[in-house]
């Protein structure tokens, strides 16, 4: 445990790093994936065909294949994120909102089609209709899956670490490398990090869950 | 609410049709409505009844034909239509309460939203409505907490908040327990006595002939007759209307 407390300000910055590129993200990819489904359902012929196209993309390329494109591929284009850290949550953001996306589809199709009809025969646009009627309800029964995407996502963090951002999963690379025969205290303190973000997670989701419940 | 010839009929169909793919769902329709009319729509399932219905807000797009609202031509999409739709009420057979409302606020969302009204005095107007149509304790519940009758009454407050020009009733009381389809019609009644402009989608044969200035009947697409409730019933000139009342009216 003496190995522990002594590397505890890198565990602790570690596990602080992963957290708030978990929650960069998350929110990222919550604004930009409700902003896709926004599209993806919309009676707008291009802007659904611009959201599934997305969609498409981002859901069906690997992770470390957006990392490497957005650390590497773009500065053939001249861009170039202010640091590395702001990189990652762009990367994390623009694969995750595919999946954000996916899950509120899902949650738009679960609301009946009555519902929407009953907003625009009082007069709602379909931008009005969508936020006020349709994609309150959708939240709702999307908590579930969302839940997952959110899960996935705080994991997904440590991909950031094979692109020198200094999180959990790359602390557990620098301290195994020279504390061997710690090898077993390193892990646990590290899945113990990821852990302390994913389980109060679970726990939040499931208390949303029933709090947000709507009667029908 | 702007008149904007006189004599000119509220609503307006003409040369409608529509095709649900193979199936030609509504043909050369012509109907009009004068201002305080309340028009019943009656016929057989399949008959186009209720896409009829459903046209006059253009919930359902046409395929050609026109339909006028007030002298207005239905627009395509977007703000215009959103407009229109402002003052045309719409009941449903599914109630449509807004799941995740309560009472008062699917009452009050459209005067706010769309008119632009003051929270305050729209929540006055609500509960008044509320209470014409029976349910003003209940306005802090959630609609599921509601019976079938209650909640359709709901709805029929909702859609007189928007102070509409005309109401369409698309089967009102179909999906609704018998002991409850009552409190539903005393409800379009007293409107209907009121004045409002009406047309309702409808197997209540009891409230065509107690509210209805005229029967419009409907089979294959096509209205087939149109008369005022007495000589409709009493005196129906096709095969078809003779056929289907005397399935209709014997028990």
């Amino acid at each position: 445990m003496q190995f522990l407390s002594d590397n505890s300000d890198l565990l602790w910055s570690a596990f602080l790093t992963t957290l708030s590129l978990a929650v960069a993200s998350g929110v990222c990819a919550l604004v930009l994936g409700t902003v896709l489904v926004g599209m993806r359902v919309s009676p707008v012929p291009p802007l659904r065909g611009l959201a599934t196209f997305y969609v498409e993309v981002f859901r069906n390329t690997p992770l470390t294949v957006v990392f490497f494109f957005l650390f590497f591929g773009l500065v053939y284009v001249d861009l170039q994120f202010p640091s590395r850290f702001v990189t990652a949550v762009a990367a994390l953001s623009l694969y995750t909102a595919a999946f954000v996306c996916e899950a509120l589809r899902s949650g738009i199709n679960a609301v009946p089609p009555g519902q929407a009809e009953a907003a625009r025969a009082l007069g709602l646009d379909f931008g009005q209709a969508l936020r006020t009627i349709v994609l309150p309800q959708a939240f709702r029964t999307v908590v579930p899956p969302l839940g997952n995407v959110w899960i996935a996502l705080a994991k997904n963090t440590s991909i950031a670490a094979g692109f020198a951002v200094t999180d959990l999963t790359a602390a557990l690379q620098r301290l195994a490398n020279v504390n061997a025969d710690q090898l077993l205290a390193v892990f646990a303190a590290v899945v113990l990090g990821y852990l302390a973000i994913t389980l109060p997670s679970a726990w939040l989701i499931r208390m949303i869950e029933t709090r947000v419940a709507i009667l029908r | 609410m702007t008149s904007r010839t006189a004599g000119e009929p509220l609503v307006r169909l003409s040369g409608v049709e529509k095709w649900f793919g193979q199936l030609h769902v509504l043909q050369d329709i012509d109907l009009t409505i004068d201002r305080g009319e309340v028009v019943v729509v009656i016929g057989p399932s399949g008959s186009g009844k209720s896409t009829l219905c459903r046209t006059i807000n253009r919930l359902e797009p046409i395929d050609s034909g026109e339909i006028a609202i007030d002298g207005q031509r239905l627009p395509e999409e977007g703000k215009d239509l959103a407009r229109l739709r402002a003052d045309v009420g719409m009941v449903f057979q599914s109630f449509n309460l807004f799941a995740h409302k309560t009472v008062l606020e699917n009452v009050t969302l459209g005067p706010v939203k769309v008119r632009r009204q003051p929270k305050a005095d729209a929540e006055r107007r609500a509960r008044e409505l509320l209470d014409r149509v029976g349910v003003g304790s209940q306005a802090d519940k959630y609609p599921a907490q509601l019976s079938g009758g209650q909640q359709q009454r709901v709805a029929i407050a909702r859609a007189l908040a928007m102070d509409p020009k005309v109401m369409l009733f698309d089967e009102p009381t179909s999906a609704l327990d018998p002991e409850m389809i009552n409190e539903v019609l005393d409800v379009m009644t007293s409107l209907a006595r009121d004045g409002m402009t009406m047309v309702v989608v409808t197997h209540e044969m009891g409230f065509a002939r107690r509210a209805a200035n005229r029967v419009v009947f409907m089979d294959g697409g096509r209205i087939v007759e149109s008369a005022d409730p007495e000589t409709f019933f009493t005196n129906p000139q096709s095969d078809r209307a003779k056929d289907f009342l005397s399935k209709i009216l014997n028990h």
